[in-house]
């Protein structure tokens, strides 16, 4: 009765996310995408910049994010700090994020307030105006910021380690928010040069979402956004490859302050491409298979029910990435069990699954759930713009936003043992053990 | 300049458009279970969600952190599915539950598709009405709850907690934290589980809310099938408590680079009638946002932390008003005078009529924008409940805060901001800084 449900789904059309959504170019050559949803008066304004921490030059790690961080402060016309006080004065919220390939800045607001928000976010693409003296300060701001999320937790620098030693030439094994000794030489100049190249409309991607129609966003994006001039020397996105990887690398970092011993092993893997999202799809599945659910995947059933290898298994993929992304496995064993025990028991499983049949019943239900997640979707109006904002950073088109829920649906165990064969292949991979003591690392 | 003018006519428009639009059905199930409805059927799914007065506060004596165990434990199987089973069968309707336990609640979020809704409700009441509680699952949970302690033995704002609650609170169960410890949940059995069900999850004690694809007519039945076969009456719930800390320093050494910090001092009722000029007091000093007063002083002007905030806490049972940031060892000391210093002239000198004004207008205007989306509005709608509000409230709410006057404000620092009475509880290597005798 159970599988009548799941297959009774998937004769269902797929919700036709396409509908509430309209896109566009200005003439400035920046890309507008409208998502409509007028259940509240809600509207969610972003600006995406086609840069992040991966386009950095070498020796600055850390401008985009620091970058990000200045751009709350003066332009020509506004005040340090008054573009969230008008944000909030109108009982809106805003913030900002950086990762490896894009830099975004959105706003939570009445839907009336559009315009407003258009004005000051087109104003502080072109008229930033920094203080030597607001720098300063921001930088230590930061730097308390690295110490809170990287330096006081212990899996946080273990993680940086592991994909240092992953990357071995691109950028993406320097952290989004720098190495410590750079970000403390980073300079007003440094950050306003990041600023002048990337920061224009032609890098950019407009995401209004909420209760607002296409064409009045529309008219309002060329009012505000579509006077401003595009860049003509708009820097390619030139990123070192990385050479192929002929031997495993592994590592341990030992910290008195883990508490639970765990491994980690990460694969360079393939990311979802313009038109070509077929292997991403499938690494999905693999991922789910592997270590989505503790009490139906591979790793959860094995080390977690049929023997007490693990307190805690897990696998993950993101396949939203400009450049190769990694396949990721981790494993926390239970007391007692040695990390090469726990490493053992996840090779012999990952063995197993290579030299079995996938489950059907399993394939049918994380179809059914990535599925259901769709219609999900359309309850979190914040995530589906991110959705298109990713995608359109990262070098995918609206087109294979749209197509990618149906390519999920079509994926077949074959194409997933292909990838697997593929993807998991010990001479591409870092392990990394974490443990409080070199006694523990055995 | 341009920018100021904007900001000042866009002012007047904030009062014409924020009110929650959102149409609350109040409804008495046929089994006398009164539930909150939003019908949303633009999306084919339901989200429901309910809250059980009473929480982790009712471990009994000795079985601290049975109340954590139990709930964690509901989706480790019930009726005639093993926890696998059990799992199986959720993901392939694509349902989910997330079961959690507090200080003074137990609670169920739960989603599922339209087309899934009788056999998606169906599950869920196994696990609420029949878990099993097997050995094995008991066990395998157990040791996840000992990993998770033993996390909490090393996590500088976990120490922070343990200390400051400890202080403040002592025998009561707001005194030690609801995981438990090593020791006691070693000690926990199968039928301490069955226990501590019995205990937590009962009829009289529940509020309800569902939003989405749903009539009013399908609600009744489904959840007096839900909720109908659960028993009536619970222990006793806690006595109020008086909170005990007083003003001062505790450093808890650990070798890390940042410090943490915990601050605070006793709080208001919910139900207080100065509550919503305490809340906008709040929202000034330490809310949410760049604008707050400790935000300013201590992150924009010095930045000497990532961010500070402060959050008034009305539990059940006591009120508190506390804060916390982080900042590295040799600026912890500073950071800390600063805050004292934000505490005292507030405390003695209220805030500007341009604070207040400012701090209305976010309120108010942020208010309907948290009714934007169908999981949001049922954790939402039990809320309300759970302190004893009724639907009317999303209409009136900011006539509540737009009524708060300046004097009101003033009249209200003065006794709820209490700069001699705040006790910081810090963790880490701060450079001068010491416990207070």
């Amino acid at each position: 009765m159970k599988r009548l449900a799941a297959l009774a789904l998937l004769a269902l059309p797929l919700p036709a996310l396409a509908e509430d959504v309209t896109t566009y170019t200005l003439d400035n050559r920046m890309e507008v995408v409208v998502i409509e949803d007028h259940r509240a008066p809600l509207v969610v304004h972003m600006v995406w910049y086609k840069a992040g921490s991966a386009d950095e030059k070498v020796g600055q790690s850390g401008v985009a994010h620091f970058l990000e961080h200045l751009m709350f402060k003066s332009t020509d016309t506004m005040a340090s700090g008054e573009f969230s006080k008008v944000v909030a004065a109108n009982g809106g919220s805003d913030n900002a994020f950086t990762t490896y390939d894009y830099t975004a800045y959105f706003q939570r607001i009445a839907a009336d307030r559009l315009p407003l928000m258009m004005q000051m976010e087109a104003d502080r693409m072109r008229h930033l105006n920094l203080t030597q003296e607001d720098v300063d300060t921001e930088r230590q701001v930061i730097l308390e910021e690295r110490n809170q999320r990287t330096e006081n937790n212990p899996g946080a620098l273990a993680r940086e380690q592991f994909r240092a030693a992953q990357y071995l030439n691109h950028r993406y094994g320097v952290p989004i928010i720098g190495w410590k000794h750079e970000m403390e030489q980073l300079s007003r100049e440094d950050a306003l040069d990041w600023y002048k190249l990337h920061y224009s409309p032609n890098d950019a991607i407009l995401i209004v979402a909420g209760d607002v129609q296409p064409d009045q966003v529309k008219a309002l994006a060329e009012q505000y956004y579509g006077v401003i001039p595009a860049e003509a020397d708009l820097p390619v996105r030139e990123r070192p490859s990385e050479p192929p990887q002929t031997a495993p690398r592994r590592m341990t970092y030992v910290d008195p302050r883990v508490s639970q011993p765990y491994l980690t092993r990460s694969y360079l893997a393939p990311e979802r491409d313009p038109g070509a999202q077929k292997e991403a799809a499938a690494l999905v599945y693999l991922a789910e298979l592997l270590g989505g659910s503790p009490f139906t995947s591979v790793l959860g059933t094995k080390l977690q029910f049929d023997t007490q290898t693990a307190v805690y298994t897990g696998a993950g993929y993101d396949g939203n990435s400009l450049d190769a992304t990694t396949f990721n496995l981790s494993v926390a064993p239970s007391t007692g069990v040695t990390l090469s025990a726990a490493e053992t028991a996840m090779d012999a499983a990952i063995a197993d699954f290579m030299a079995s049949d996938i489950d059907p019943a399993q394939m049918e239900r994380i179809r059914t759930q990535l599925r259901a997640s769709e219609i999900y979707a359309k309850d979190d109006l914040q995530g589906l713009a991110q959705r298109y904002g990713e995608a359109l950073t990262q070098s995918l088109t609206v087109k294979d936003v749209e197509d990618w829920p149906q390519i999920l649906q079509e994926v077949t165990p074959e194409e997933i043992k292909a990838v697997a064969a593929k993807v998991l292949d010990i001479n591409g991979s870092v392990t990394g053990w974490v443990v409080a003591s070199q006694e523990d690392a055995k | 300049m341009m920018m100021r003018l904007v900001f000042a006519a866009a002012l007047s428009l904030v009062a014409a458009t924020s009110r929650a639009d959102v149409n609350i059905q109040q409804l008495t199930t046929p089994g006398g279970i009164s539930v909150w409805l939003v019908e949303e059927h633009s999306i084919p799914f339901i989200a429901l969600d309910l809250s059980i007065d009473g929480g982790a506060s009712l471990d009994r004596p000795g079985k601290r952190g049975a109340a954590n165990l139990m709930t964690a434990t509901l989706e480790e199987g019930s009726g005639d599915m093993t926890a696998q089973e059990f799992q199986a069968a959720r993901e392939a309707l694509a349902a989910s539950y997330e079961f959690n336990v507090y200080d003074d609640s137990f609670s169920v979020s739960a989603k599922f598709l339209s087309e899934n809704l009788d056999a998606a409700v169906d599950l869920l009441r196994q696990a609420l009405i029949t878990p099993r509680f097997d050995q094995d699952a008991v066990d395998r949970v157990r040791q996840q709850v000992l990993a998770n302690l033993a996390g909490d033995e090393k996590d500088p704002n976990s120490m922070a907690g343990k200390s400051f609650y400890a202080a403040a609170f002592g025998d009561h169960p707001y005194g030690s934290s609801l995981n438990g410890t090593v020791e006691s949940v070693t000690a926990l059995t199968r039928d301490d589980m069955i226990q501590s069900h019995r205990d937590l999850l009962v009829r009289d004690r529940v509020y309800v809310s569902v939003v989405g694809d749903i009539s009013a007519a399908e609600v009744g039945p489904m959840v007096d099938h839900l909720l109908g076969d659960l028993p009536q009456g619970g222990p006793d719930l806690p006595q109020h408590v008086e909170f005990g800390l007083p003003g001062g320093v505790t450093v808890i050494p650990y070798d890390t680079p940042q410090s943490v910090v915990l601050f605070g001092h006793s709080g208001i009722k919910r139900d207080d009638p100065d509550f919503f000029a305490a809340y906008i007091l709040n929202t000034i000093l330490g809310g949410n946002n760049f604008e707050s007063r400790l935000m300013t002083e201590v992150r924009e002007k010095r930045g000497l932390t990532y961010g500070a905030y402060s959050y008034l806490v009305p539990k059940d049972h006591a009120e508190m008003y506390l804060g916390s940031f982080a900042s590295a060892n040799d600026k912890m000391a500073e950071a800390v005078q600063v805050v004292k210093d934000v505490w005292a002239d507030v405390a003695a000198n209220g805030v500007t009529q341009e604070e207040l004004d400012a701090a209305k207008t976010y309120i108010t205007g942020e208010y309907p924008l948290r009714f934007d989306s169908n999981e949001g509005i049922a954790g939402i709608m039990v809320g309300m409940q759970m302190i004893g509000l009724t639907p009317d409230y999303v209409v009136h709410r900011n006539d509540f805060i737009n009524a708060v006057t300046l004097e009101d404000i003033k009249r209200v620092a003065a006794y709820l901001i209490k700069p001699d009475q705040l006790h910081f509880t810090v963790v880490g290597q701060p450079t001068g800084l010491e416990s207070s005798q």
